[in-house]
């Protein structure tokens, strides 16, 4: 035991004083957040550009019916649909819509002229338009009145409640989404960024020929789950420095967007006062999904998230190490990558199909298959908190873990002192039965 | 009294042999040299009294107890395939092996710099591995072999890679290890080496042990009876007990016989040449090591 301490310490401190460590430590938050908010951050940039769409409306039924945004702007033009064409091939336009005089029992014929193929969004908005003036208008001709067909309009927004031990609370499956997807992320990417660790590891005490030096003095098991667990020690100090990192910069957020002020008023009760200020809409929003956030069962989710974490890490670790025992190079380890990488890709790629339904069959059995089940039944537990099914995944994973640096023991301690050529499957399968 | 028995050991590996029921003994405070051709076992045999493997058959016995691995740090072990990590300062992976060997962190810290001071690395102690020349990097091999002062020391091919000088150092080291009462085995190819150093010598051939004993016995029982005896002038030994198997006159006109003793003692060829001539010299030839060596391999067929 005292010397599996020593092998933590020593892999601990070295990669934790390398200038990489420090580079991703801070790197990583700034990344994440690039990844996040770069999309939103375009879209902002790039919808600053206006879109002039002039309409040519031969039916004349559509004078005032289109509404301009930041975006698009639209105008009905008292010209020809020729005219028109010349127009935009001058450029005083992005796009001409032709309506033609349409029949309104069957209405045909609304072409979109660009130079430029027309956004879906757009054409949705475009078609969304059109349509709900005709349903109007035949309403209307089927003796409806505007103040019946107003009346007849009605807006839904379903509001989730969990209910639970302690009561009702208002919950969102946005939250419970977004919370899911993350977890289940950083678990995907920490195996393989540290599992790549243990296996490059693994293979430069052996190349460096030092590994028959070193288990002259430990055991071989002690050696490797020396090793796993450091590099797993660093993996968390790095998680810890990105999620400190990533509540400095949340916070940091806030303050910018307002948030505190939203706090602020709630403590004073004067929320709608300030909703009926428009800049203060996007704060009040957020402020919103932060309340949902705190719908989920926290204390469960992070107890999950590390569990699986950690025990994710451990059965892939072991998986990791016994391949970097295995081999000699880093072209070699491709091979016997492929059980890692095969299901670790399957579950991030079923995630989406997951939490679409995460009471279903397909996540059901993929948070009991242990290799898929790290990944998948992160995923899952913000929406089903602790029930029976965590329990039973977490329990088959603890089991295969187990196995697994069994297993990997065996082909670690053989393959650590073979040279040259590439086994085969078939000859790591003989490994295991070797005498020790 | 022996501080390492091994009874028996058998090893396989798939589809071959590496030992078949190898019994060595190595007498405390001994130099005991284990030769033997390429292949023949002994980095197999090494491997099993270092517990980095385990033999399929046989015992092994140390300081009277069967082997286990309390006995990791009584062990210091220099494979022939050696190597340390490249990225770590050259005191820093001292200090870690040491400890992996159970000392403790002061004395550890002692003990090493004592050795680099010893071997003039101290300079060389914050620096990387990787800054190192190939011969100080051997050194530090040596110092973490034997670091936590064990009583059994494995050398696999210690002078491979020295030069002449930094040689002499690690021979004198050796030597002086066997005087403050350490046990060494030698694994080597060098016969200069063994002939200079060993006290003990075991031979391995094809897996298995063909010859072991203290090295002035095994010496001893291989000498042909033949003596080279120089003349001032030409002999005829006639004589049925004594064979000349080569006769030869230097320039300087003295003449130079093997001489095969098969019956009769050295006083009466000494007298059989002393009757015809005067005899410019006359001792016997020792085999060497050397000459063993190939002698027993090819006895065994190879």
């Amino acid at each position: 035991m005292n010397k599996i301490w020593l092998i933590v310490q020593r892999e601990y401190l070295i990669r934790v004083r390398k200038k990489s460590f420090l580079i991703m430590s801070i790197l990583g938050p700034i990344l994440f957040g690039a990844i996040i908010f770069l999309p939103a951050l375009i879209t902002i940039f790039t919808s600053d550009e206006e879109k002039h769409i002039a309409i040519v409306d031969e039916s004349g039924l559509f004078q005032d019916k289109f509404e301009s945004n930041q975006s698009l702007i639209f105008s009905v033009v008292p010209i020809n649909i020729e005219q028109a064409k010349t127009a935009l091939k001058e450029k005083k336009y992005d796009g001409v819509l032709l309506i033609p005089d349409i029949d309104i029992s069957n209405p045909q014929g609304f072409t979109y002229f660009s130079e430029e193929s027309l956004a879906p969004m757009t054409k949705a908005n475009l078609e969304r338009t059109i349509r709900q003036e005709i349903e109007k208008l035949r309403m209307m001709r089927s003796g409806i009145k505007k103040e019946q067909l107003d009346g007849i309009r009605a807006k839904v927004d379903i509001i989730t409640i969990k209910i639970g031990e302690e009561g009702e609370k208002a919950g969102s499956s946005g939250a419970a989404m977004v919370i899911g997807y993350v977890g289940a992320f950083f678990i995907y990417i920490f195996i393989f960024l540290y599992g790549s660790q243990i296996m490059r590891g693994v293979m430069e005490e052996k190349t460096n020929r030092i590994i028959e030096v070193l288990i002259c003095s430990v055991r071989p098991f002690d050696l490797m789950m020396g090793k796993i667990i450091g590099i797993g020690a660093v993996a968390l100090t790095q998680f810890l420095i990105w999620v400190v990192l990533s509540l400095g910069i949340t916070t940091g957020i806030s303050v910018v967007f307002g948030l505190d002020k939203v706090a602020e008023a709630r403590a004073k009760g004067q929320m709608e006062q300030l909703q009926q200020n428009p800049e203060m809409a996007n704060a009040v929003e957020i402020s919103n999904a932060i309340d949902a956030i705190a719908s989920i069962n926290m204390p469960v989710t992070i107890a999950a998230f590390l569990f699986f974490f950690f025990a994710g890490y451990l059965m892939y670790g072991a998986m990791f190490a016994a391949i970097g025992a295995a081999v000699d190079n880093e072209t070699d380890s491709q091979q016997f990558m492929l059980p890692i990488t095969i299901p670790l890709i399957f579950a991030i790629i079923s995630l989406s199909a997951v939490i679409t339904n995460p009471n279903g069959q397909l996540a059901f059995w993929l948070s009991v298959v242990p290799l898929t089940a790290p990944v998948v039944m992160m995923a899952r537990v913000p929406f089903t908190g602790a029930n029976w099914e965590l329990f039973l995944s977490m329990g088959i994973l603890i089991a295969s873990f187990i196995g697994m640096v069994w297993l990997a023991g065996r082909i670690y301690r053989v393959g650590i002192l073979m040279y040259g050529k590439k086994p085969t499957y078939k000859e790591i399968g003989k490994w295991l039965f070797y005498k020790a | 009294m022996n501080i390492l028995e091994t009874n028996r050991l058998v090893k396989r590996y798939a589809g071959h042999t590496a030992l078949q029921d190898v019994s060595i003994a190595v007498p405390e405070g001994q130099i005991y040299g284990l030769l033997g051709p390429n292949g023949a076992g002994k980095t197999s045999l090494i491997r099993i009294i270092t517990q980095i493997t385990a033999p399929d058959e046989g015992t092994v016995r140390f300081m009277n107890e069967p082997l286990a691995p309390v006995h990791y740090q009584k062990i210091g072990y220099l494979p022939e395939e050696r190597g340390l990590y490249r990225k770590s300062k050259v005191g820093e992976q001292l200090m870690y092996l040491a400890r992996l060997r159970g000392m403790s962190e002061s004395e550890a810290r002692r003990r090493i710099r004592a050795w680099l001071e010893r071997l003039n690395l101290m300079d060389w102690a914050t620096k990387n591995v990787e800054d190192l020349s190939k011969g100080m990097q051997q050194k530090v091999q040596f110092i973490a072999t034997v670091v936590h002062q064990p009583p059994l020391i494995i050398l696999d091919e210690p002078f491979s890679g020295f030069d002449p000088v930094n040689s002499n150092l690690i021979r004198d080291e050796i030597l002086e290890l066997r005087r403050q009462g350490s046990t060494i085995i030698f694994s080597t190819h060098r016969m200069d080496t063994v002939e200079e150093l060993c006290d003990y010598v075991g031979l391995i051939n094809r897996s298995r042990k063909v010859l072991e004993g203290k090295k002035k016995d095994i010496k001893n029982a291989y000498k042909t009876h033949t003596f080279i005896v120089e003349t001032d002038a030409p002999i005829a030994l006639t004589e049925n007990g004594y064979e000349v198997l080569q006769s030869e006159s230097t320039e300087e006109g003295i003449y130079r016989h093997l001489v095969k003793i098969r019956q009769g003692t050295n006083n009466g060829l000494l007298q059989a040449c002393m009757a015809q001539s005067n005899v410019v010299s006359f001792r016997e030839q020792i085999p060497d090591m050397h000459e063993i060596f190939i002698r027993v391999v090819a006895a065994h067929g190879n």
